[in-house]
């Protein structure tokens, strides 16, 4: 394992994290905070609890994720794409370092800032709401495991754009869409019944009700479902990215 | 240091980038690879550096595959590219000392700084790369491709777009590395540039290596030596002495041109004199003139293309 290459993109792309510290950190902070005061404030005055949690602790879980994910994906997808759209992939690609190198020094440093900010947000939910966390090293492990696998999935994204629409194109348009229809700021059981079969297909669903599970030791689905799903999508994009760098798909002539 | 064995690059649409291409390139010698736009010389530095994977053949460096023992092939090469593909908020002192840890080293301030002070860049250390000039931007990557001590350098088009004060500085900078041992490998459209400072030129065209020859035996197998004879009145037919020698009237009939090889001795100027001082025609000047690499690449090239008409 060559630890310095990976240390060199990893602290590379924390350099570039922090270079973009306002947009890169404060803003989902921000935005959190402004999703408790529409979302508890105004809604949460309208339901009292689900599964007997406070409707404001209920979308505690749903907002991490959906800060986890696309920070995941979004930062992860940009680390890879901005030396190909730079040209400065070239270094990259003639170092003496092995493809899984290469997306551990990416992934990592996406994942080491998903998780920064879901602390964040944590605490910054503390002064909204009052929750509890069940089963914390459940969470902790989840959290990991869910910036991992959607860290790599951004990395497929970055690979696969040719442009910059592109690399938008899944982060606003596929998965900021799913994550608020799976479950974020409802329990599906409040959907009618054909919304319910229909949220089922919504592989996001799954993954917010197991963390939501960590949480409250009760959701939507079985946690072992969940973890099953997770775990099978991570194996998906490892796959992925193996062929990639396998073939040379657009990283390589 | 380098052996590419009947590499064969072909893409997808059928289109033969590199055509069964062998060529061994000494330890410590300057090689430059010339060769027309589109010719294969990116492609064919591509492959030796991993960032394009041949098709067919095979490329070993220091006796190393480059495909399956690619982390020690890598570890040897540095790369200064034809472009300026460069993060450009990063400071030069950054993305120099990034260079250096992606190929596997630790943090050495000491030969970073040297680095970056022989190429004049040490005041410009903390600057983004952004604010810098073309020229300092060239050594910047040139920086980057030093930054882990390579014992190869491919340099490629190493100095399009940089005036020629700092040309000159380049072209100290590779005779140095040649002198420390590194091998350098060049690729340029600027046949000048060849001719000063490579050891070594092959020809590639059409993904295919045409002629590979020491500097000085390609100037004496393909160079032409020209004797120019200028009349005080017009002439119009060739003397039949030259006639069977590559020659011709220029447009304005006052002037004979004689083309030889040089090492060909079949026609001195000796000769030459004889026959025209019997034509009983005022000789104003007689002049010779030699071929430079940059004639002989373009008669190579011209030649090709005609035998494919």
């Amino acid at each position: 394992m060559n630890f310095n290459s990976i240390k060199a993109i990893y602290k590379f792309e924390m350099a570039r994290a922090l270079r973009t510290i306002m947009q890169s950190i404060l803003a989902p902070v921000l935005s959190t905070s402004l999703y408790f005061i529409v979302f508890g404030a105004a809604i949460g005055t309208k339901i009292s609890t689900i599964d007997n949690v406070s409707y404001g602790a209920f979308i505690v879980p749903g907002l991490i994720m959906l800060s986890i994910m696309t920070t995941s994906v979004n930062f992860a997808a940009f680390g890879i794409y901005l030396p190909k759209y730079n040209g400065s992939i070239f270094e990259i690609m003639s170092a003496p370092i092995s493809a899984y190198e290469i997306v551990i020094g990416y992934a990592g440093a996406a994942v080491s800032k998903s998780l920064l900010i879901s602390v964040l947000i944590l605490f910054t939910s503390t002064i909204f709401v009052d929750f509890y966390i069940k089963h914390p090293l459940l969470m902790l492990f989840l959290l990991i495991l869910i910036s991992i696998t959607f860290s790599l999935f951004g990395f497929i994204v970055g690979i696969w754009a040719t442009n910059f629409e592109k690399l938008q194109l899944i982060p606003l348009l596929i998965i900021t869409p799913l994550v608020f229809l799976g479950g974020s700021f409802y329990s599906v059981e409040m959907l009618p019944e054909l919304w319910q079969f229909v949220t089922k297909f919504n592989p996001i669903f799954y993954v917010i009700n197991g963390f939501r599970w960590s949480f409250f030791g009760t959701a939507d689905i079985a946690i072992t479902t969940s973890l099953s799903f997770i775990i099978t999508f991570l194996f998906i994009c490892l796959i992925i990215i193996g062929l990639i760098f396998k073939t040379g798909y657009r990283i390589k002539g | 240091m380098i052996s590419v064995k009947n590499v064969t690059k072909v893409y997808s649409d059928n289109f033969y980038a590199l055509s069964n291409i062998s060529l061994d390139i000494k330890r410590g010698e300057i090689f430059a690879l010339l060769g027309p736009n589109g010719a294969g010389k990116t492609t064919l530095i591509s492959c030796i550096c991993g960032l394009i994977k041949q098709t067919k053949g095979l490329i070993k460096v220091s006796n190393f595959d480059t495909l399956k023992d690619y982390r020690k092939t890598r570890s040897l090469i540095g790369l200064v590219p034809q472009e300026f593909p460069l993060d450009s908020y990063e400071s030069v002192l950054n993305t120099v000392n990034f260079s250096r840890g992606l190929f596997g080293l630790k943090p050495d301030d000491k030969y970073i700084k040297n680095v970056i002070q022989s190429l004049k860049l040490w005041d410009k250390k903390n600057s983004s790369i952004i604010t810098l000039s073309g020229g300092m931007k060239r050594r910047v990557l040139i920086a980057k491709a030093l930054s882990h001590n390579p014992k190869i350098l491919f340099l490629d088009e190493p100095t399009s777009g940089v005036d020629i004060q700092l040309r000159k500085e380049m072209w100290d900078m590779i005779l140095q590395l040649k002198q420390s041992g590194v091998t350098v490998i060049l690729t340029t459209h600027y046949i000048k540039e060849a001719e000063t400072i490579a050891d070594r030129i092959g020809i590639i065209d059409k993904g295919e290596l045409i002629l590979v020859e020491n500097k000085e035996n390609l100037i004496n197998k393909f160079g032409k030596k020209s004797i120019i004879i200028e009349f005080g009145e017009k002439i119009y037919e060739i003397p039949d002495k030259i006639k069977d020698f590559d020659c011709f009237i220029t447009n304005d009939n006052l002037c004979l041109v004689i083309k030889k090889l040089k090492n060909n001795n079949d026609i001195n100027i000796t000769n030459v004199i004889k026959i025209i001082s019997k034509l009983k025609i005022p000789v104003i000047d007689i002049k010779t003139e030699e071929s430079s690499l940059e004639d002989i690449f373009l008669d190579i090239i011209s030649e090709r293309v005609k035998g494919e008409l």
